[in-house]
């Protein structure tokens, strides 16, 4: 039995060490917004936060994430009230097919952490790992851009 | 939950969270979806609901459920279809749940007997329906208000689900539930639809309903879907296309844990077990002994050299006006030039995945797909049973692009044939790898073209020689829709019709057979014949020593439509005027799917790598029901075009795939993304289609900048490959 910290909950996850922390949260405790999409850490669809960081969880094993602090799509907002990259994602319409947008969002969000109010080239830097097919690139750029400004305490439209 | 009931005080926002989160919520946590109810007269009908039929139902609580019979892959169907009906039974359309329908012939397409989602068809084969439906029901609603107060139903408004006198009484919708349903239901082909100049939602931007459950992971896609019970199964497949099995050993597979069972079906090795690490684990343990068979000489670039001389010979007529012969005898000058398209994976962000159970009772299918009638017919097939006794419940689509409307059910029909004598449900996963790998690409295509121009610079003639493998022929369409000749229509489209006026044009077809599996990608054969027509125009536009923008002008004076839509995305590109240092234009339209676009592409190239900063597009649809979810058709269709155009090729060597993954079949990221400008044309002509027509234009427009910077001629795709360093 593995124990992992995810969005503040202990967990008790039967898995064997080695297993990618992707299935453990998607297989094991049905935390399905964390997408799968390459398994070689290529797309970024399964992008969750360990202590704050991004990581590709398709490929890090489950072990790696024991004492350590796991958020995922799912335990970003608090309560009823949506993470300001999630309000900005709605209010910019930027989602498609949304199934990348899972890590999308968890990768922006990370972005701001540290970041508050990002450049271009910060985006850039921020998100090339993080592929999507619809072509919401535009939309995402901008999101982020509007995010940091909800969180510098602008108005939600 | 009307607008009038809590609007004023309720967030909106919520709303939607609220509306669609819980139906689709509901369908996640395995609740099975609601009866399904068609026409006035079903006796079913609960009590508590007004349902005229299998589209709307309205609550006494006032809660107005949309049920959609397309699959949601991104293009907004969820939001786009409920507007239209919103619209005429007048209430808000961000205040109506959205239901995923069942598989019911009253959500087939009108030129299919099938549900089916694809061809950019949802809004312009739903629409006059989906206003009549809205419309009936709104009118059994007055009614019932009016027998109420014993008024002429004439006197009657209604405004946000409530129905109103001029007396200033009202009468929320939910309230006439009862009374409604003891009424005769009006004939929807005879009742009033709105004077579209009083439409209060059609044409005005709406935001996504399903952005709250997308941005919150809550959103069920077919590979999130979990069944008590359930196992999950990979599949060891062909290492070659035409690969049969010889033999397999499972010793060490079954001995992994968590493994559960592994069985042999028609497309390869079946690993079932607890989880998809488990079942992965068991595919790598696996002995098995493939023979490759006459596959092993199968490769993109030998098709490519047989293609090349076939093209050269005379193929099926698939247009031909005036003469060309003649034409080119009195030509002033000529080219003679090959254009190549490689094979294209849809590459959908979700990996192809079905879940299905398999009992006694038939087969319940969970999934992503496209093409729900003929996935059922194909699975009933497959298991021996009646089409009645498959039951298919559809998904959110982590994209489609076409690929989710195999013409085999080949995800479906699997899946089924893996869960046959489980007795639990499987979750079938492909990996990226199987999924790129397993077939069903965009066609190769080589084309020859030979075009000529006048005296006047203006074209003469084109004579256009097409070699691929013919994508309608190879479903369950082409019986309908190839000529018994053996002409495809999806090989032609957008070539044989282009809107240039070319005085004398022929088209002919090579058809081929080879092994490789091919399917619709989005804009089907428009992608490839807008790149290659819109391309050869910009040579002769060269060879004339023209403006390629002002040459098209004059090539489309005949077509107002056409032409507005190319001097729009001219006019707010300043086609002709300074860019930045190093910035060249490029410029291509095609019309598809009823609906033309034009793009203007700002390019650089520097050591031999494209770069698109900008793309301006023009599209003019006929109607845009929801101007910002065209504006993101536009922006989606553009970049998956030009990830396509600048890097995108399945290469085939030895039967096998080259490509796997997104570390070798490259995509575009948000750092080559351009900046894109959508500009909607209003001119009150039919309405287009919006998934696919954003697609074809980019390619040649970007190829047509690169020849602005460098004079340098791309004529085969990827650009990655051609450019030179």
């Amino acid at each position: 039995m593995i124990s992992l910290n995810i969005n503040g909950v202990q967990r008790e996850v039967e898995a064997d060490a080695d297993m990618p922390l992707l299935w453990a949260l998607r297989d094991i405790l049905q935390l399905t917004g964390t997408k799968y999409g390459c398994g070689i850490a290529q797309c970024g669809a399964c992008t969750v936060h360990l202590d704050g960081q991004p990581i590709r969880s398709c490929s890090i094993p489950v072990s790696a994430a024991v004492g350590g602090r796991i958020t995922t799509i799912e335990g970003l907002a608090k309560g009823e009230e949506l993470h300001p990259v999630q309000q900005a994602w709605i209010e910019l319409d930027v989602v498609q097919c949304g199934y990348c947008q899972s890590g999308q969002i968890m990768s922006a969000v990370a972005l701001l952490e540290t970041n508050t109010n990002p450049s271009d080239a910060d985006i850039d830097a921020a998100m090339n790992g993080n592929i999507c097919r619809c072509g919401t690139y535009p939309r995402i750029r901008a999101a982020i851009k509007r995010a940091a400004e909800l969180k510098r305490g602008g108005k939600s439209a | 939950m009307s607008a009038e009931g809590n609007g004023a005080t309720d967030n909106g926002r919520r709303q939607f969270l609220i509306g669609i989160g819980v139906v689709a919520g509901g369908t996640a946590a395995g609740m099975a979806l609601r009866p399904w109810l068609v026409g006035a007269a079903d006796v079913n009908r609960p009590p508590a609901d007004f349902q005229p039929h299998a589209f709307v139902r309205i609550r006494s609580d006032d809660t107005i459920t949309v049920i959609i019979g397309k699959s949601e892959m991104g293009q907004g169907v969820y939001g786009s279809l409920p507007m239209i009906l919103a619209e005429e039974l007048d209430v808000d359309p961000t205040t109506v749940q959205v239901e995923i329908a069942g598989v019911d012939p009253a959500f087939n397409h009108p030129f299919l007997p099938a549900q089916f989602t694809g061809g950019s068809m949802s809004v312009m084969t739903t629409y006059d329906a989906l206003r009549r439906v809205g419309a009936q029901a709104r009118s059994a609603l007055l009614a019932a208000a009016a027998e109420q107060w014993n008024v002429d139903v004439v006197t009657l408004t209604t405004d946000s689900g409530v129905v109103r006198d001029s007396r200033g009484r009202r009468l929320r919708y939910g309230s006439l539930v009862d009374a409604a349903n003891r009424l005769p239901l009006p004939d929807p082909t005879a009742v009033t639809l709105k004077d579209p100049s009083t439409f209060k939602y059609i044409g005005k931007p709406q935001r996504r309903l399903d952005s709250p459950i997308k941005v919150t992971g809550s959103a069920t896609f077919g590979i999130d879907v979990m069944r008590p019970g359930m196992l999950t199964a990979v599949i060891a497949r062909p290492p070659a296309f035409g690969a049969s099995l010889r033999g397999f050993d499972a010793t060490a597979a079954k001995a992994v844990a968590g493994v559960v069972d592994i069985k042999a079906v028609p497309s390869g090795i079946a690993v079932i077990a607890q989880h998809t690490h488990a079942a992965l684990r068991g595919r790598d343990a696996l002995v098995i002994d493939w023979d490759i068979g006459s596959s092993k000489s199968l490769s993109s670039e030998g098709l490519r050299q047989e293609w090349r001389a076939l093209a050269k010979r005379p193929g099926l007529v698939g247009k031909n006006v005036g003469d060309v012969a003649a034409a080119f005898r009195s030509a002033t000058r000529t080219i003679d030039v090959e254009y190549e398209l490689p094979y294209l994976a849809h590459a959908c962000m979700e990996p192809l995945n079905a879940v299905a159970e398999v009992t006694a009772d038939g087969c319940e299918l969970w999934l992503g797909t496209q093409s729900q009638s003929q996935d059922a017919r194909f699975v009933a097939e497959a298991l021996g049973i009646e089409p009645s006794k498959v039951r298919i419940h559809t998904m959110f689509l982590g994209g489609g692009f076409g690929r989710r409307a195999s013409a085999v059910s080949d995800f479906a029909v699997e899946a089924a044939l893996v869960a046959q004598g489980v007795g639990k449900p499987v979750k079938v996963v492909w990996t990226r790898e199987d999924d790129m790998r397993g077939g069903y690409y965009r066609p190769l295509s080589f084309n020859r073209i030979k075009a000529a121009v006048g005296a006047d610079g203006m074209p003469v003639a084109i004579h256009h020689v097409t070699v691929s493998k013919p994508v309608l022929a190879n479903t369950a369409m082409g019986k309908m829709a190839v000529t018994k000749e053996g002409l495809d229509p999806s090989t032609i489209e957008g070539s044989a019709d282009m809107p240039y006026a070319i005085p004398n044009l022929r088209v002919e077809v090579h058809n081929t057979r080879e092994a490789v599996p091919i399917l619709w990608w989005r804009s089907v054969g428009h992608s490839i014949t807008g790149f290659v027509t819109n391309s050869v125009i910009d040579e002769l536009a060269t060879l004339a020593g023209k403006d390629p923008y002002e040459y098209r002008r004059e090539l489309l004076k005949e077509k107002p439509r056409h032409l507005a839509v190319l001097e729009r995305a001219a006019t707010e590109a300043n086609w002709g005027q300074a860019l930045p240092a190093g910035h060249f234009h490029g410029i291509a339209l095609q019309e598809s799917f009823g609906s033309i676009v034009a793009q203007v592409a700002e390019v650089s190239v520097t050591n031999g790598k494209a770069r698109v900063h900008r793309v301006t597009c023009a599209v003019d649809c006929g109607l845009a029901v929801n101007p910002s979810q065209v504006v993101a058709q536009m922006e989606s269709g553009i970049l998956y075009g030009l990830s396509a155009a600048l890097e995108g090729e399945i290469n085939i060597e030895d039967g096998r795939v080259v490509e796997g993954n997104f570390d070798s079949y490259r995509v575009l990221r948000l750092v080559d993304s351009p900046a894109i400008d959508v500009h909607i044309v209003t001119s009150g002509g039919p309405i287009g289609g919006i998934g696919e027509p954003g697609t074809p234009p980019i390619a040649p427009a970007v190829c047509n900048a690169i020849f602005a910077a460098t004079g340098e001629r791309i004529r085969r795709l990827p650009i990655s490959k051609s450019l030179n360093a």
